[in-house]
């Protein structure tokens, strides 16, 4: 159990290097996957979760000792590190892999269970998903190998630092849920948590001076090949063309012919 | 395998202002790179600006187009995103990064909005970079700040009778105690309708020709009366206007440089200028490129998309060249200035064919757009409405083409 007074917050936001959201994505000839040369940036949602670390410190200042972010990812992920710090981070993490590997959510909780163990944060925001895989588990699956709260899909973060607690707003099917999590806990980040914010040129040059820390994943003591065959990849059938009608009539005779009223 | 930028070493900031190469520590010699090399920070703010601009600015283009006038908030955001003080030191409250940074700010800038680029561009390498040079500390540290936080500036040179021959400009300063009163009128200066300092170069003796003239700092409340705003062709969202002076006031410790120095200062800083312009340039072509290729691939006649067809392949191919090609002209002379080397030549060099590549680009980008591209709602149209004032102001190309055919000569003769 942690003590409860004089709790100052440790922020750990993993990040993941994927295909920016606005590049058009193509399968590969070999249709083992997407083509990955292309531009690359920090998975939005992730840029959700540093944003809103950035912003718990703006909130509750010197409660908020530290923010580290962390990445599994190759080299080439150096930069996304750098620009988080940009965005307010304190230091980064980089666990090195090669640019072949694509970890899988549970490899890399266990991973992201080192460096908890390692870094000791009260407070782990993910992206609730990565756009390239949208899988969806990673935060969930650390949450139950680290036997913390989670809550998931996060549209506000509330952080009462004295009580030791976290209360989330998350968007669920049928609207908002409100939890109360005690620290340290796990917080998935949704959509409309909040509009991250632009490096600024002087925090960029901040940044050169931030620390980022080397480490592997045979240091950590995990196993990051995948567990999982990805068989085969395919575009989605062409949309074919509609037709426009004129009037409501014309749309029902229409919607009849095609059997489906 | 991305090169190694070379890395500044850290104890060395401020020194490296006129030379950012530093030798890597580790074993890496110094091994020449492609001009594609920019140092991580330059190719952060490179996405920054790019983000910036494609999202705060881009939605406002048009409006500020047709309305000619700037929003305040674009105005605000560059400040708040420490574009406003780019080379100005962390001391100043500015960002103390390189002239390059700058460079690629304007670029970002222009690929989306030239006229929100030149602002950032005067702003930066004339206003900002007079007082970083030839400033005194006093008034380093009295202007900078403001210049780098909020308040816009303004260079005023040009005058009616006088452009291209900017010294023979009559603007008279005359001593009256410990002031000195100025006298006069300018003309065409840019940002002037929302800016709050002014740099005007006034001659404090006629006599002297062009030794006389000096450079005065000027705030906006010292009584600067705005007169005409120009309706322009094209960069219409920024300002610019007419100034009359009429017996203003401006106190002795505002002269830069010292007196009779306003000619050299005005020269070497607009030496500067003139890659912050190529950079406009080829980020205005790159913009208007930008919009109308991806359409030539989606448009289809004659069951193809136009795109593909060979005749329009090779114009496209062309004007990527020519893209490319003042894109290096110009990034080469932005490091020759950083390393301290001599640009002037170089610089002319980029300002000219940028301006050039910016309006054949644009004026292709329109004729691959076909009917769509001469419509204002697409925007193409307006990159070469912005483009034609390249070949105009910070030197007319007529004045580059001299000044390249001087060191020419002195070359080859």
């Amino acid at each position: 159990m942690r003590p409860s007074s004089a709790r100052l917050l440790n922020i750990l936001v993993p990040i993941k290097r994927s295909i920016d959201y606005a590049v058009k994505i193509r399968v590969n000839p070999q249709q083992t996957g997407v083509e990955t040369n292309v531009k690359h940036s920090m998975n939005p949602f992730d840029e959700i979760g540093v944003e809103e670390a950035v912003r718990l410190r703006e909130k509750l200042k010197d409660a908020v000792k530290n923010i580290t972010v962390v990445t599994i990812g190759p080299t080439k992920a150096n930069e996304m590190l750098r620009t988080a710090l940009a965005m307010g981070a304190d230091k980064g993490i980089h666990i090195e892999i090669p640019e072949t590997l694509s970890p899988e959510p549970l490899g890399v909780a266990k991973a992201l269970k080192e460096v908890v163990n390692k870094e000791k944060p009260d407070l782990v925001i993910l992206g609730k998903q990565a756009i390239d895989d949208d899988a969806g588990q990673t935060g969930q699956m650390l949450a139950g190998l680290m036997g913390w709260s989670q809550a998931t899909f996060a549209s506000k973060v509330e952080v009462d630092e004295p009580r030791g607690v976290v209360t989330v707003t998350r968007e669920v099917d049928g609207g908002l849920q409100k939890v109360e999590c005690k620290l340290p806990a796990i917080v998935t980040t949704d959509l409309r948590l909040n509009e991250p914010r632009y490096t600024s040129l002087p925090n960029i040059m901040k940044a050169k001076k931030k620390p980022i820390e080397k480490l592997s994943a045979e240091e950590l003591g995990v196993d990051l090949r995948p567990r999982l065959e990805t068989v085969k990849v395919t575009e989605p059938p062409k949309r074919k063309g509609g037709a426009k009608v004129e009037s409501v009539d014309e749309l029902v005779a229409k919607l009849k012919e095609a059997g489906v009223a | 395998m991305q090169r190694i930028a070379l890395r500044r070493v850290s104890g060395c900031m401020r020194a490296a202002h006129s030379q950012s190469r530093m030798i890597s520590s580790s074993r890496r010699l110094a091994a020449p790179t492609s001009l594609h090399t920019f140092t991580e920070e330059e190719q952060m703010l490179r996405e920054a600006v790019r983000r910036f601009a494609k999202e705060e600015v881009e939605p406002k283009v048009r409006e500020m187009d047709e309305n000619e006038s700037m929003d305040p908030k674009i105005i605000q955001g560059l400040f708040e995103q420490g574009l406003m003080g780019i080379e100005t030191s962390a001391d100043h409250g500015g960002s103390d990064a390189s002239f390059t940074s700058a460079i690629v700010a304007i670029e970002e800038l222009a690929k989306i909005d030239p006229s929100v680029s030149v602002m950032c561009d005067v702003h930066n390498t004339l206003v900002n970079t007079i007082f970083r040079k030839y400033g005194t500390d006093a008034q380093k540290d009295r202007w900078l700040p403001m210049l780098a936080e909020n308040k816009l500036g303004s260079f005023c040179l040009s005058e009616p009778a006088s452009g291209s021959d900017a010294f023979a400009l009559q603007t008279r300063a005359v001593k009256d105690g410990n002031d000195w009163v100025i006298n006069g009128s300018k003309m065409w200066i840019t940002n002037s309708y929302e800016a709050e300092i002014f740099l005007i170069f006034a001659n404090v003796d006629p006599s002297k020709g062009y030794k006389g003239i000096t450079c005065f700092v000027a705030t906006k409340d010292m009584g600067i009366k705005i007169a005409k705003k120009e309706q322009k062709l094209g960069i219409r969202a920024s300002s610019t206007c007419t100034l009359n002076f009429d017996d203003l006031r401006i106190p002795e410790e505002n002269i830069i440089g010292g007196i009779g120095k306003g000619y050299k200062l005005a020269i070497e800083i607009l030496n500067e200028g003139r890659i912050g312009i190529a950079a406009q340039m080829i980020g205005l072509a790159q913009g208007a490129f930008d919009k109308a290729v991806p359409y030539t691939y989606e448009r289809k006649q004659f069951g193809q998309a136009i795109g593909t067809f060979q005749g329009m392949a090779f114009q496209i191919a062309e004007a990527a060249i020519e893209i490319e090609a003042a894109r290096l002209l110009t990034y080469n002379a932005a490091r020759r200035k950083e390393e301290g080397l001599p640009f002037t030549k170089e610089a002319a060099m980029a300002k000219y064919y940028a301006s050039v590549v910016a309006q054949k680009v644009s004026g292709s980008a329109i004729e691959w757009a076909g009917g769509v591209g001469f419509t204002r709602e697409t925007g193409i149209e307006k990159f070469w409405r912005d483009s034609k004032i390249g070949a105009i102001y910070e030197g007319t190309s007529n004045i580059q083409l001299n000044t390249i055919a001087k060191f020419i000569q002195k070359e080859y003769s």
